[in-house]
This record gives C-alpha cells, sequence and structure tokens, in this order.
C-alpha cells in the first residue's frame, strides 16, 4: 500500500485509463467514446514516461561534455511516447470523419440506434 | 516536501477531476473545452517530468489540433442538421403542389447554383 | 464581393444581403447548453422518433440487454482497474534508479554524441538509433491523410443531391464576409512569433529540446490559424492544390531513400560517408538535420490538411 502511495504517478495514470476505459464502455454518444479514447491513450503515455524518471536528474541533452549516465535520466522511453502522441491524433483524425460520414448516412450519434436501423434495413432488402 | 512535490501531487489531482470533468459534462462543446484544459494540464506534468520535447509537441498537438478537429465535426454535424431542416421545410412548402413544378425546381437549381459560384 | 468589419453598417450589394439575412435568420439565441441540450431531445423526438420506422425501432428495443450490458460493464471496469492497481503496487519505485533499465541506456548516453553527432540525445534516438519507427510512424501520418481525404472530400461523386453542401457553402461565405477583428488583431501578433519559433525547433532539433515533430506541429498549427484568421484565400497563395500532397510525397520519399542508404551501409559493414560536424553548430548531427525537415514537413502538412478538409473538404482551393 505504501508503495502505492509512492507511485503516486503510475497509479494515477491507471486510474486515467480506466476513467477513459469507463466512458468507451458507458456512453452511447459516439463523440463521448472518442473523447474517452483519447484520455485513455494520454494515461498510457504517463505511465510510460514516468517509468523514464530519476530524481535529481537533468533533461537528456548533454552540457559541458558530461556523458555519463549518473547524470541524466532514461531517455528511451520518453522517445516512444514521442511517436505515440503523433500516431493518436492521426487515429482521432479518422474516427472523426468516420463519425461525420455516419452521422450524414444515419443523423444520429447513438451507438445503438446506428446498430437497429442497419439492421433493419438489411432485414428490409 | 520540496515545492516540486507539491507541485507534481497537485497536478495529478486536477488531472483526475478534468477526466472525471469529461465525463459528465452536460454537452459536447462543455467535454471538448475541459479536454482542452485537461491537454494543457499534461503540458505542464511533461516539464515536470524532465521532457520538454513531449511538452511541445502535447502543446501543439493535444490544446491545439486534436481539440480543433472535435469542434470542426461537431460544426458539420449541426450543418448537416440544418440542412435535414431545410429540406424538411421545402417538403413542408411543396406539399400542396403534388408534384415539383419545372418552374420551382428551376428556380431552386438557380439559387443554388448562383451561391455557389460566387465564391 | 465587399468585405465589411464587425461594428459597420453594411452596405451590400442586393445578393450578399439576401445571404447575410439567410444566415441571420437561422442564427441561435439560446445560451446556455441546458437548453441547447434541450433543443437536441425536442429534435431528435420529432424528427426521428416519429417516423414510422423508428415507431418499430422503438418496439423492438431489448430492456433486459441493457441491464444486462450495465452490471457486466461496471463489474468488468472494477476489477480492470483493481487488477492493476494491485499489480502497481509490485512495480519498481519511481523516481529512484533501476539498474535493469539503465543497462540498455548505458551505450545510447556514452557513446550518442560520437556515434550520431547530436547533442539531444531524444532526437539521436528516434532519428538514427531507431529511425525504423520513425519512418513507420510517418508513414501512418500519410495513411491517415488519405483516408480523410476519401471520406471527407467534397467531390461530383461524392454529392448525392443538389443541397449537400449548401450550407457548407453558406458557411463560408458567411465568414469570408465578416473579419472578426479579435481574430485578425491576436494573428497579427501571433503570426510571426510561431511560424519563427516553429523554425527555430525544427531547425535546432539536434542541440536543443525539440526535433521534427514537434516543429511540425507548431507550424502546422500556424497554418490554421492563418487559415483561420484571414480565410482560406491567404492559404491558398502558399499551399495550392497539389502542393500539399507532392509536399508530403517527396519528404517521404527523401527520408525512405536517405535511410535505405543508412541501412545498406550499417548492414553490409561499409563506411558511412555524411560528415558529422561539429558538435552544438546547426549543419551537424550528420544527416539528422535533413531528416528533421521531412519529418516536419510531413506532419506540417497532415496538420493542415486535417483542418482544411474538416473545414470546406478539399486541402487547396475547390473543383
Amino acid at each position: 500500500m505504501e508503495n502505492l502511495l509512492a507511485n503516486s504517478t503510475e497509479a494515477v495514470a491507471i486510474i486515467l485509463f480506466g476513467i477513459g476505459f469507463t466512458m468507451l464502455l458507458f456512453h452511447r454518444n459516439l463523440f463521448r467514446k472518442l473523447i474517452g479514447l483519447n484520455v485513455m491513450d494520454t494515461g498510457i503515455f504517463l505511465f510510460l514516461a514516468s517509468m523514464g524518471y530519476i530524481e535529481g536528474r537533468k533533461a537528456p541533452i548533454i552540457v559541458n561534455g558530461v556523458q555519463s549516465t549518473e547524470a541524466y535520466i532514461n531517455p528511451l522511453p520518453a522517445s516512444l511516447v514521442l511517436t505515440g502522441i503523433v500516431v493518436s491524433v492521426s487515429v482521432t483524425a479518422i474516427m472523426l470523419s468516420l463519425t461525420v460520414r455516419l452521422y450524414m448516412r444515419y443523423h444520429t450519434l447513438n451507438l445503438d440506434e446506428i446498430y437497429r436501423i442497419a439492421d433493419h434495413e438489411e432485414a428490409d432488402r | 516536501m520540496q515545492l516540486t512535490e507539491i507541485a507534481r501531487i497537485i497536478l495529478l489531482i486536477l488531472l483526475v477531476v478534468c477526466a472525471v470533468g469529461v465525463n459528465f459534462g452536460k454537452s459536447l462543446l462543455q467535454a471538448v473545452i475541459i479536454f482542452m484544459s485537461y491537454s494543457s494540464i499534461m503540458c505542464i506534468l511533461w516539464v515536470l517530468l524532465e521532457s520538454p520535447d513531449l511538452a511541445i509537441t502535447e502543446a501543439a498537438v493535444g490544446a491545439g489540433v486534436s481539440s480543433v478537429l472535435f469542434m470542426l465535426t461537431l460544426r458539420r454535424i449541426h450543418t448537416e442538421d440544418l440542412r435535414v431542416e431545410a429540406l424538411e421545410q421545402e417538403a413542408r412548402k411543396n406539399r400542396p403542389e403534388t408534384e415539383k413544378t419545372p418552374e420551382t425546381a428551376e428556380a431552386e437549381k438557380s439559387e443554388t447554383s448562383s451561391a455557389g459560384e460566387t465564391k | 464581393m465587399k468585405i465589411i468589419e464587425v461594428g459597420d453598417v453594411p452596405s451590400l450589394n442586393g445578393e450578399d444581403h439576401d445571404i447575410l439575412e439567410s444566415v441571420m435568420d437561422g442564427a441561435e439565441v439560446h445560451d446556455s447548453p441546458r437548453e441547447k441540450v434541450k433543443i437536441e431531445k425536442e429534435y431528435y423526438k420529432n424528427y426521428v422518433r416519429s417516423s414510422p420506422w423508428a415507431q418499430k425501432l422503438i418496439r423492438t428495443e431489448n430492456k433486459g440487454f441493457n441491464v444486462f450490458y450495465l452490471a457486466v460493464a461496471v463489474v468488468s471496469c472494477v476489477l480492470l482497474i483493481g487488477m492493476l492497481l494491485f499489480t502497481i503496487s509490485y512495480l519498481p519505485r519511481y523516481g529512484v534508479e533501476n539498474p535493469e533499465s539503465t543497462a540498455v541506456v548505458r551505450r545510447y548516453v556514452e557513446q550518442g554524441l560520437q556515434e550520431t553527432g547530436a547533442v539531444n540525445i531524444i532526437s539521436g534516438i528516434i532519428l538514427d538509433y531507431r529511425a525504423f519507427d520513425t519512418l513507420g510512424e510517418s508513414h501512418v501520418l500519410f495513411t491517415a491523410l488519405m483516408c480523410v481525404t476519401v471520406l471527407l472530400r467534397r467531390d461530383r461523386k461524392n454529392m448525392r443531391t443538389q443541397y449537400e453542401d449548401f450550407y457548407t457553402i453558406r458557411d463560408e461565405k458567411y465568414h469570408e464576409l465578416y473579419r472578426e477583428s479579435i481574430m485578425r488583431l491576436v494573428a497579427a501578433v501571433l503570426l510571426p512569433c510561431l511560424f519563427l519559433y516553429g523554425a527555430y525547433v525544427l531547425l535546432n532539433g539536434q542541440n536543443s529540446p525539440g526535433g521534427g515533430f514537434s516543429g511540425g506541429a507548431v507550424l502546422g498549427s500556424g497554418m490554421m490559424i492563418c487559415a483561420a484568421a484571414y480565410g482560406f484565400r491567404s492559404t491558398d497563395k502558399v499551399i495550392t492544390k497539389k502542393a500539399a500532397n507532392l509536399i508530403a510525397f517527396f519528404a517521404l520519399g527523401f527520408y525512405s531513400f536517405a535511410k535505405g542508404y543508412v541501412f545498406f551501409t550499417g548492414a553490409n559493414g561499409l563506411e558511412n560517408h555524411i560528415p558529422k560536424g561539429t558538435s552544438g553548430a546547426i549543419l551537424s548531427g550528420g544527416l539528422i538535420l535533413p531528416l528533421d525537415i521531412a519529418v516536419g514537413l510531413v506532419v506540417a502538412c497532415t496538420m493542415f490538411g486535417f483542418y482544411s478538409l474538416f473545414r470546406r473538404g478539399s486541402i487547396g482551393g475547390n473543383e
């Protein structure tokens, strides 16, 4: 339990992941599901990058020629997160354009209604 | 406890509050604005975790491009509603006349084409 | 078309006056979000629920399944968060150096400057040691731009009826007639600083924090503000119809060929003849500066392309 309070950043990152996941499951509106997906993404990035932080050390930019691992934080998780942030925005853009096309076709943002309308249209065909 | 520790804990609590606020926002526009502030707080957290690259990218992408794309989607959905309302009004107007006479069809066609051409 | 400011008494010719009147007729006067939600529900009730197919749907709605779904969702969410929080209490302590994870980093930090020539270790990692990931990520961005173009492009084949995008066109004309002075003033102050800062972050990726992604995102946001404040006529001079796609294509192609050369020489044990320069100067780091520029151009074009496609359905100009 004390370890949970010491790893507070990772715990909050997992709580954010959980909040995003509940937004994905509970809301029927497509738009809110997308916002939940984005919250989940940023929670995962916070979790990853906080594993590389070491107290008392600086950002990984070499100053004065000091080149030992004792002076800088771990730069590997930060570089992985940098790629992830840009990929998450492109995924959001595609999902939003799909939402616009779905609205133009069915005139509702409610996912249950869209499923039922599509089922009935297939049955009527 | 140092000042950075206190600041980090306060920012983490604010993050959770913002995420819960996005969940319970009353309209879609409110949810998007609270999401923007959530992204900005995340940007400050990246600076406290000694990664300035991530801070610049998160500020430009999270609070900049992603939230603007959400608002643009809301705008297009609203435009779709207006279009459907206009179609309904015209359907209601044309109902006394059984079919669209060629004069009204030509009048509508010239109206939309003049609206599109003078751009 | 005459351009007017907010606050002027408009003296327009007949056609613009008609468009403005039609816009002001449809303007919303309700302010609070609670009223807007009520209006949304009214519209939903009147339009959707009264049609015959909606009546058929409501009769077949399954309430038992909804309750079951809610119960299972609550249980699974609580279980998931509980399990993950339980796992965190076994993780190594936050902020303390972990010898297993720093064994890998030793080579990157101690020999990074000599092998890549970059002072910023993160730029050296993502553009030299792990450049394959960045290559894949640039392709992901380009593919996303193509997908959004296919879905949202306003084309003669995409328009179903003659009223398809009448209101999109009307919105654009409204925003071209009214140039809001707040937006123009803020853009006039911010845009030079934004473009300068974006170019600085992009070109100095190997010496200071920043790099391709950050600089490209800032430049893309600058172009978005320019299009929002001054209308699309100002950005159409720079980003013409084919320019954005050609820029993205050639930047990606240059990145692929450059990295292909490096992979080939590295895999076959040959010598890499690209000079590394002095550390700390702008022209240093071997291939990192050209690759930074390529990645930044792809990111900027993608961000501005998303904005333009959502707003008016084409990246540069109309058909």
